[in-house]
């Protein structure tokens, strides 16, 4: 390491301290938005700038880091992130998610179960899941202090008056360890139960909003709902065209200018450890995913 | 003062802006299903003296005290921030002259109205939609606008929506700003009739702020006359307007037309 | 508060009335002083005297509705006797619902109300239920020849005879026990005149009291028991 002129994961040690004391007061009141003094990044806002913040922070020499962005590891935002750290940290890097100590995403959980030794962080644009509704900081602030969280369902309750189902797909609040609701980042909907009783630390960043928090392992996750509206996860009505699987979350894919267009697994190293083992969908061959996403 | 029956009561109020005194020394109370009208000219002091009671102003100087649903007389001063916000969006009720201060403009009538049923813990979508329903219809709301946001509403029924947003928890208490100010004069009417229909029928006690005497008339049992931030006169609604003694609620009953 | 077993209804003992003009440079306009007099249950007192008089300001302040300058109005409210003059707002408003009516010379119009609710909304007050309510409130306006196609009409547009009887059957619906009445017939004519003064030999008979001011003679010779001239509770000449 003596010829990176970085300091290990480009933060200063101080830095990644005033991050590390945010990251565990956020683990030690779960779902809570602890402040804390987000840096400048050599990228821009809305790259990720808080994610990266809480990886440096919590990377050792020996972790193993994998970067999804919308559950793809191969695309620009998730290259980068990979390429950064390996040049301003030298660890290791990978594309299985099983492999991985660290996993860095945006908007996506992988579809492999995570495990005890690994830490999920999320990169988070609008922490404040009241704000929709309330654009007071002050008065969201005293709303969560109060556990005043009846604004959360009013957004639940236009979205069933306006569309007949709770319509929100995405970034879909939850209530954590029965006290604080949080906004889980815009994943879809589909990956909410994954954060139940996780094994794995969830940790999320916000960069420019200069948030961080967290769910603990083996944490109670609840989506938000009505008694007689509950939370469904989204269905799929194919499985993926590739690797045949039902039970992942689909990209869809358009395939050429004629309206042709396939329903592909977002995770990538999901659907490439399927195929390995021998899965295949109805049209394994498939155009190349990275010729579509050109 | 002693009022053993007072729903709420304050003494002493005092709130100063500067050096200027906006309300000096009040003493008040009111008891169930009372309405109270505070009259008096701009810069009377009686929009300060409203907040003030209403919880969402600091007095300088005064208490307020209120009947909990227990029965239990409290200082507001000492409730805790939980407790106020509770009492606020369930025992009490607050009617804004601006309906845009007191609804969620970008949310549908039904939001409006169901939101402080959610917030106490309402949790069944239908049963919330059918209350928000059953009051749109009492203030005289079609059911069919039920989804349509107050942007999309004329003045006067943003006011009917912010009062049925208000009353579907029941309050005991509501406090009025000004509530048919800026409104036209049928419009008025028809609202002033609402207030005073539902009021009744709820036994609400209102404290309701007005510098029209004929809406103090029409919707108050008692009058507090209200000059530089004092109280200059007091009493039953009609003997204050109909043999006013200090020579300042002399000149206010004068200075309107006669009807 | 005293308490000796007189059968009055209501008592009046040195009431005094002066308005105090601010608007005019402090004017004392002295109206009545030392007004005392007593209405037993069933007894129709009328108060006779030339206009100016005071007459109509001895009523006001007997309903509270003018401040008693001196001296007590003592009203029988639910078995005790209440001095109005020193009574809370809240009680006055409890006596004027329970105890004592008041029918004045102008019906004060609510908006959009209709002329039977108008009517029947004493009853309630008074305790009946909504369907009772209506049915006196239908009674009422019969005896008072108010046609039927007028009853779910608010009584904006009605006109002043037909007002005047929404008025007085609106003061007849609830269960006082003392009724005060301001000139009610002014403005009606000779059969209604005669139906208003049946509606107060009912209500004696059933024990109500009476105070009124009948400046139409010949039903103030009907409907008084006893005429008090109230020129004798002129103040003195102090100018």
């Amino acid at each position: 390491m003596t010829d990176n002129p970085y300091n290990f994961a480009y933060l200063d040690e101080q830095t990644k301290r005033m991050i590390r004391r945010a990251i565990l007061k956020a683990v030690a009141i779960p779902g809570y938005q602890v402040p804390f003094a987000s840096r400048e990044m050599p990228m821009p806002y809305g790259w990720g700038t808080g994610g990266v913040q809480v990886t440096a922070a919590i990377l050792g020499p020996k972790d193993v880091l994998k970067v999804i962005d919308q559950g793809a590891d191969d695309t620009t935002n998730a290259v980068s992130i990979r390429a950064f750290f390996a040049k301003t940290a030298g660890v290791q890097t990978t594309t299985a998610t099983a492999e991985a100590t660290i996993i860095q995403t945006r908007h996506r959980i992988p579809e492999a179960p995570l495990g005890e030794d690994q830490v999920l962080v999320y990169q988070v644009p609008i922490p404040e899941p009241l704000r929709f509704l309330e654009p007071r900081e002050t008065e969201t602030r005293t709303m969560h202090a109060l556990s005043e969280y009846g604004l959360m369902h009013v957004k639940l309750y236009e979205d069933i008056a306006r569309f007949g189902h709770i319509a929100t797909s995405y970034a879909y609040p939850v209530e954590v360890a029965g006290r604080y609701v949080m906004d889980p980042s815009p994943i879809p909907k589909f990956d909410n139960p994954k954060m139940d009783d996780c094994p794995a630390l969830q940790l999320f960043g916000a960069g420019r909003e200069k948030r961080i928090y967290a769910i603990p392992p083996h944490t109670r996750v609840v989506s938000l709902d009505f008694d007689d509206h509950p939370f469904e996860r989204n269905r799929f009505s194919q499985p993926c065209a590739l690797c045949g699987a039902g039970d992942s979350y689909l990209d869809e894919v358009v395939t050429d200018d004629r309206g042709g267009r396939l329903f592909v697994c977002s995770d990538t190293d999901y659907c490439e450890g399927r195929r390995e083992a021998g899965h295949r969908g109805h049209q394994p061959g498939g155009p190349e995913r990275k010729e579509a996403a050109e | 003062m002693t009022a053993p029956d007072a729903l709420l009561e304050a003494r002493g109020l005092a709130k100063s802006y500067g050096g200027r005194m906006a309300c000096a020394g009040v003493s008040l109370a009111i008891r169930e299903g009372e309405v109270l009208a505070v009259v008096g000219e701009s810069g009377s002091g009686k929009s300060t003296l409203l907040n003030m009671l209403a919880g969402r102003l600091a007095p300088d100087a005064g208490e307020v005290h209120y009947r909990m649903r227990d029965g239990v007389m409290r200082d507001m001063a000492r409730l805790s921030e939980a407790e106020r916000r509770v009492l606020m969006r369930t025992d009490w009720g607050f009617v804004h002259q601006d309906a845009a201060q007191g609804l969620r403009m970008n949310v549908s009538a039904g939001g409006n109205i169901g939101e402080r049923l959610m917030a106490i813990g309402g949790r069944h979508y239908g049963d919330i939609r059918a209350k928000a329903a059953t009051w749109l219809t009492r203030v005289e709301i079609g059911v069919d606008r039920i989804d349509d946001k107050p942007t999309a509403y004329s003045g006067g029924m943003r006011q009917r929506l912010q009062i049925a947003r208000n009353l579907v928890t029941s309050p005991r208490l509501v406090f009025m700003d000004e509530p048919t100010g800026g409104l036209d004069v049928s419009v008025q009417a028809r609202l002033l009739d609402l207030i005073r229909g539902l009021s009744a029928d709820l036994g609400l006690a209102v404290i309701l702020v007005t510098h029209d005497l004929a809406v103090a008339r029409l919707l108050s049992h008692r009058i507090l006359v209200m000059k530089g931030g004092a109280v200059i006169e007091t009493g039953l609604t009609d003997r204050v307007l109909d043999d006013p003694q200090a020579p300042y609620t002399q000149l206010l009953v004068s200075s309107v037309l006669a009807a | 508060m005293s308490d000796h077993r007189d059968m009055a209804a209501l008592r009046v003992e040195g009431l005094g009335k002066r308005f105090t003009l601010h608007l005019h440079g402090g004017a004392q306009l002295p109206v009545v002083t030392g007004v005392s007099f007593s209405v037993a249950a069933g007894e129709c007192v009328v108060l006779g005297g030339p206009s100016g008089a005071g007459k109509s300001s001895i009523l006001k302040m007997i309903y509270g509705n003018y401040l008693a300058g001196e001296g007590s109005v003592i009203v029988r409210h639910e078995g005790r006797m209440v001095d109005i003059a020193q009574a809370e707002p809240h009680l006055v408003l409890e006596i004027r619902r329970r105890t004592m009516g008041y029918v004045s010379q102008f019906l004060r119009v609510i908006p959009r109300v209709p002329a039977i609710d108008i009517v029947a909304e004493p009853a309630l007050a008074a305790g009946l239920d909504r369907d009772a309510a209506r049915a006196r409130a239908r009674e009422l306006l019969t005896r008072l020849n108010l046609p039927e196609r007028l009853w779910q009409l608010p009584p904006a547009t009605f006109s002043g005879g037909e007002q005047q009887r929404v008025n007085i059957a609106r003061g007849f619906a609830g269960d006082h026990d003392i009724l005060i009445l301001d000139e009610p017939t002014a403005s009606l004519d000779a059969a209604n005149r005669q139906a208003v003064i049946g509606l107060i030999g009912a209500r004696k008979a059933r024990g109500a009291a009476f105070v009124g001011i009948f400046h139409d003679e010949e039903v103030r010779d009907q409907a008084a028991d006893r005429i008090i001239d109230v020129t004798a509770f002129a103040p003195r000449a102090a100018a």
